[in-house]
């Protein structure tokens, strides 16, 4: 074991099983304090499960999660979110029913402090768009602003590691540009970022590295450059 | 014109009771979309428990000046011990079985019914049990426009519990919590929501209003029997389903729909006592076919 480490998330030989499928096998992988850590892979290769994995909604049958060093592996998903983890799921997940305010209200819950119109401040900032929306009910908006909506609930809880799953999917490109805008932004501002992506070419854009995922195996790591020079990762994500 | 002002506070009267039972169905079903089938039980529970109070601390006999408080501690006391029975419902029959077919917890809900309504025959035995009422009674207003004080403070009783819990779902950070669990569970727990908690404080709000439900049944009809929440609750699921299931002001003015309905025809149609049941599952029956979310039911919001 490694007595000091910088990495900030940390998985070791993760295996996860819906019912007697096995989505994972022996995951690893490390995002380190300030960087964007792509996970790339084609649909249904594990990359949710292993979001899913990290923020307790479906904990891991073997295999360690650690946080700052802290193993969360088996913590329930409720308080994964008090240690320092922001997770914008697949499919946005935003409360429809409910407000903008409401939902990004619903992202401090945990927190008791008084900077949460701070913090809304800077989502608004990072977002105008949700700012003009703020009193419109989630469900109503457009999908981009739902995504949008997403990642600034997940940032409500000023979480040491955001996570984030798919942000651009099914968004026109113009919304794709504004979201991963912010995900600089956000990346530079301190946080640190594990991204979920298809468009693997606009993923390893802006990540500093990324892992390949394969049916529920890391067949690959590298550096983005070495990532994006890859024959392999060529031919199978960037269609090239 | 007297007649149907008689009518109109009666009706109105029994639509508190179904629409205070009408709210835990609606709480329920909105959070885990189970259909609570113990919850018509758990109303007659609530009327024997404050029955029990009101013998042990012998309220009956109390001078008036001390009625309002011994009143407000008896609802208060018998709806805090009936939502904890509400609350170990839920943890001992649903909670093991919350990722289980929907079947299994809706079956489950019968035999909990079964359970209580066979624990209460057992401790109170099947006749009707004479119930005292703690309100005022006498009239107020005059001529055709003369109404009950109880019918009047039942009323009012059952709206205040609406009101607070309007505005509890809406402005407390437990009612948020409850909003978000009953929308996305998954997502409620990504923003560090305990759903246990959560549903397990829906059991109590549902059962401590089924509760004050009871208490309010056994004042104005001064009985109550072992199987009572059967019907009652049954009539109670319409309303719920009639205002738009998961829909708090819906069960609301559901409930007071199916009172005015129900006694409106039993008090215009002779014999149509008889028929209650009949034109309260037609009522059903018609909702689910014509307008399946109810009056103010939404759509099933796509994700």
């Amino acid at each position: 074991m490694t007595v000091v480490s910088t990495a900030v998330l940390e998985l070791e030989g993760i295996d996860v099983f819906y019912g007697r499928v096995q989505a994972l096998r022996g995951v690893s992988l490390h995002v380190d304090q300030g960087e964007i850590v792509t996970l790339i892979g084609a649909n249904g290769a594990g990359k949710t499960t292993t979001l899913r994995a990290i923020s307790g909604l479906t904990p891991a049958a073997a295999g360690r999660v650690l946080l700052r060093g802290e193993e969360i592996t088996r913590v329930p998903a409720e308080t994964i979110v008090a240690r320092g983890v922001g997770h914008a799921p697949e499919g946005r997940r935003i409360f429809s029913r409910m407000t903008v305010l409401e939902n990004l209200d619903l992202g401090a819950f945990i927190r008791k402090d008084g900077a949460r119109r701070q913090d809304m401040d800077r989502v608004f900032t990072l977002f105008p768009r949700l700012k003009e929306r703020q009193r419109q009910v989630a469900g109503t908006l457009s999908g981009g602003e739902q995504q949008m909506l997403a990642i600034g609930r997940a940032l409500m809880s000023r979480p040491k590691v955001l996570l984030l799953d798919e942000p651009s999917l099914g968004l026109a490109p113009i919304l794709v540009e504004t979201i991963f805008q912010v995900i600089r932004e956000v990346n530079a501002e301190g946080t640190t970022v594990l991204l979920i992506e298809q468009n693997a070419l606009k993923a390893l854009s802006v990540a500093h590295r990324g892992y390949v995922l394969e049916t529920g195996r890391i067949v690959k790591e590298g550096t983005a450059r070495q990532l994006l020079d890859s024959p392999d990762v060529q031919k199978a994500y960037l269609g090239v | 014109m007297k007649f149907f002002v008689d009518q109109l506070v009666l009706g109105l009267t029994n639509g508190a009771i179904y629409a205070l039972i009408a709210l835990g169905y609606t709480l329920v079903y909105g959070i885990i979309e189970l259909i609570n089938f113990a919850h018509g039980d758990v109303f007659t529970v609530g009327g024997i428990i404050g029955l029990t109070l009101i013998g042990i601390f012998r309220l009956e006999h109390l001078s008036p000046a001390l009625l309002v408080p011994a009143v407000i501690l008896l609802f208060a006391a018998t709806m805090t011990i009936t939502g904890f029975l509400g609350v170990a419902i839920e943890r001992l029959a649903y909670r093991p079985l919350r990722n289980a077919p929907r079947l299994a917890p809706l079956i489950t809900a019968v035999g909990v019914s079964f359970v209580l309504e066979g624990i209460l025959f057992m401790v109170k035995g099947a006749n009707q049990i004479s119930y005292p009422n703690l309100l005022p009674s006498g009239k107020i207003g005059g001529g055709a426009f003369e109404i009950g004080i109880t019918n009047l403070i039942i009323i009012i009783i059952a709206l205040v519990l609406m009101v607070g819990l309007h505005q509890f779902i809406q402005r407390t950070r437990i009612g948020r919590a409850m909003r978000a669990t009953a929308q996305d569970r998954d997502a409620a727990r990504l923003m560090g929501i305990d759903i246990n908690r959560t549903i397990a404080i829906t059991f109590f709000i549902g059962s401590a209003l089924a509760a004050a439900g009871g208490i309010i049944f056994g004042f104005y009809y001064q009985s109550i029997v072992f199987d009572q929440g059967f019907e009652a609750g049954l009539f109670a699921f319409t309303a719920a389903v009639f205002g738009g299931i998961g829909n708090v002001i819906g069960a609301s003015l559901g409930g007071f729909v199916i009172g005015l309905i129900l006694t409106f025809v039993a008090g215009y149609w002779s014999g149509g006592l008889q028929w209650a049941s009949v034109v309260v599952f037609s009522i059903l029956i018609l909702t689910l076919v014509f307008r399946p979310t109810g009056l103010l039911g939404m759509r099933v919001a796509e994700r």
